[in-house]
């Protein structure tokens, strides 16, 4: 498999403290990495880093120009961040994926909005291209962000907790969407949730400060532990619970 | 002088005025509504008047002192929102006063009494000059080709900034540049509906077109449509009743949107009825 990026000894920090300590990782066609580790242990800024958002201080990532570029990258960012109370539509909203590529001033050709069209049914949301995002479920606002990260056929998607705006009844769903776009393009999904995203990827990534690559999509609280990634292993169960250690 | 000259050049300058200002406000006010920035725009308009007092003390025109002003404070506002080391409820607060305060200490410090005042203050079309017609034409123009041209770079960086900044660098330049153009807007249409109102002229109009669609084109189109509706409606109504003319254009358009929200409310009934 080619690689799509490398980062070497690459440390980046954000408002004036280092967050990110001499990461070397890459990513490959058909990865599927899940990216865990605590709060503020820098997954985010990992993710702004390869979008280009961010500078590194030190070290360098390094695209593989015949695969991937910065127009090659789709995102879903956490929680929408856009108004769903804002006049556009379903449509618009996939559609502003392909920006990317375009200038300024350049509107949408009508084989764009077939490829809106295509995505739009793609992901499940057929008769609702016109509708405003304000008629959405929280399921479908998700889909609708999820088809402007892919309209633009990236070979990298990279996804900012899903999870945290998904009814459980469109979550399985949801993953397995995924595990069809994991086909043609690599997935990099930052989440808490261990759990849950362990039965859908191919292998971890644990980010705190540093980042310790776990080539299994199975894992257990020594691992964290041995790569100093302190986060709570949740079972999904009939009452909330977390499953500890075996005493010995 | 021939009195059916001036009453024919007075209906001429009437709908030339209602018309330039019901499509930029009906542009500016589309943004500034889908935007949420319709407390930030208050706080442009009376930051203005600031403007129009040193304006009328320094004896130029009061209309360049208001854009200045009005400009100023929208980058201002917009500039220190961005870094998010102020309230911007605040500092738009402070700013709305403190502009009022300038305008007033200098039309009072201003030898003699100023008759146009009041026109500032409420709106009149007696006042409106020529020069405003045009400038609010030429206005219209630059408006409606910047929006054709730019339509969905201004459309995506307004609806979601921070995915705008994942693919686009132009990000913040577009934001300075629409947000002038609004405050531009603004102070333009202060001739015609007056400090107190003009708020209400651009952001009432999308308000009424939002009741019908969500596509930002078509708000667009009908909030135009809708502000012609009410201007025209109330300048007819001011004339033959005899009172100001800014008052009864708000006035209008309020019942609009009234009248509007309530056959709206009853098409969903009937919708819901026939299902």
């Amino acid at each position: 498999m080619a690689g799509l990026f490398d980062m070497h000894s690459l440390s980046a920090s954000y408002g004036g403290s280092l967050v990110l300590e001499e990461i070397n990782f890459s990513v490959k066609e058909n990865d599927f990495i899940g990216v865990i580790g605590p709060n503020g242990g820098g997954k985010t800024t990992l993710l702004k880093v390869i979008l280009g958002l961010l500078k590194p201080v030190s070290g360098e990532i390094i695209f593989n120009s015949d695969l991937l570029n910065s127009n090659s990258i789709g995102y879903l960012p956490q929680i929408s961040t856009g108004d769903i109370n804002y006049p556009v539509t379903v449509t618009d909203v996939v559609l502003s994926g392909l920006m990317i590529r375009k200038g300024v001033m350049s509107g949408m050709s009508s084989d764009d909005k077939k490829k809106a069209e295509m995505v739009i049914e793609e992901l499940g949301l057929k008769g609702m291209a016109r509708l405003s995002l304000s008629e959405l479920s929280g399921g479908q606002l998700q889909r609708v962000f999820l088809g402007r990260a892919i309209i633009g056929d990236p070979r990298l998607l990279l996804l900012d907790e899903p999870g945290n705006f998904v009814d459980s009844s469109f979550e399985n769903d949801f993953y397995e969407k995924l595990r069809m776009l994991n086909g043609r393009m690599a997935i990099l999904m930052v989440s808490h949730d261990v759990g849950t995203i362990s039965s859908h990827i191919k292998s971890f990534a644990c980010v705190n400060r540093k980042l310790h690559y776990h080539p299994s999509h199975e894992i257990t609280n020594d691992d964290l532990l041995a790569y100093g990634c302190p986060i709570q292993l949740i079972t999904h169960g009939e009452v909330p619970h977390t499953v500890l250690k075996i005493h010995t | 002088m021939d009195q059916s000259i001036f009453q024919y050049d007075f209906i001429v300058r009437a709908i030339l005025g209602a018309l330039f200002a019901s499509i930029t406000a009906g542009l500016a006010g589309t943004y500034i509504v889908s935007r949420r920035m319709v407390f930030l725009s208050g706080g442009i308009t009376h930051a203005s008047f600031g403007g129009i007092g040193i304006g009328y003390f320094a004896g130029i025109n009061p209309v360049i002192g208001a854009a200045v002003f009005g400009i100023l404070s929208a980058l201002g506002v917009e500039y220190l929102s961005g870094r998010q080391k102020i309230r911007e409820d605040s500092a738009i607060g402070i700013l709305w006063a403190f502009g009022m305060a300038i305008g007033i200490i200098f039309i009072y410090l201003t030898p003699g009494y100023s008759p146009n005042l009041m026109s500032y203050l409420f709106g009149s079309i007696l006042t409106v000059s020529d020069a405003d017609i045009i400038a609010l034409g030429v206005m219209s123009i630059i408006l409606i080709l910047y929006f054709l041209i730019f339509y969905r770079t201004i459309l995506y960086i307004s609806f979601d900034e921070s995915y705008a900044r994942t693919y686009s660098s132009y990000v913040d330049i577009f934001k300075y540049v629409t947000t002038s153009l609004m405050a531009l807007t603004i102070v333009l249409n202060i001739r015609m509906a007056g400090v107190v109102l003009v708020l209400s002229l651009l952001t009432i109009p999308p308000n009424i077109a939002m009741i019908f669609t969500r596509v930002y084109f078509k708000v667009v189109v009908w909030s135009v449509l809708a502000g012609f509706l009410g201007t025209s409606a109330g300048y007819t109504i001011s004339y033959f009743a005899g009172i100001p003319v800014g008052a009864t254009i708000i006035f209008t358009l309020v019942i609009i949107w009234v009248v509007a929200k309530g056959i709206n409310q009853l098409l969903l009934r009937y919708k819901r009825i026939n299902r």
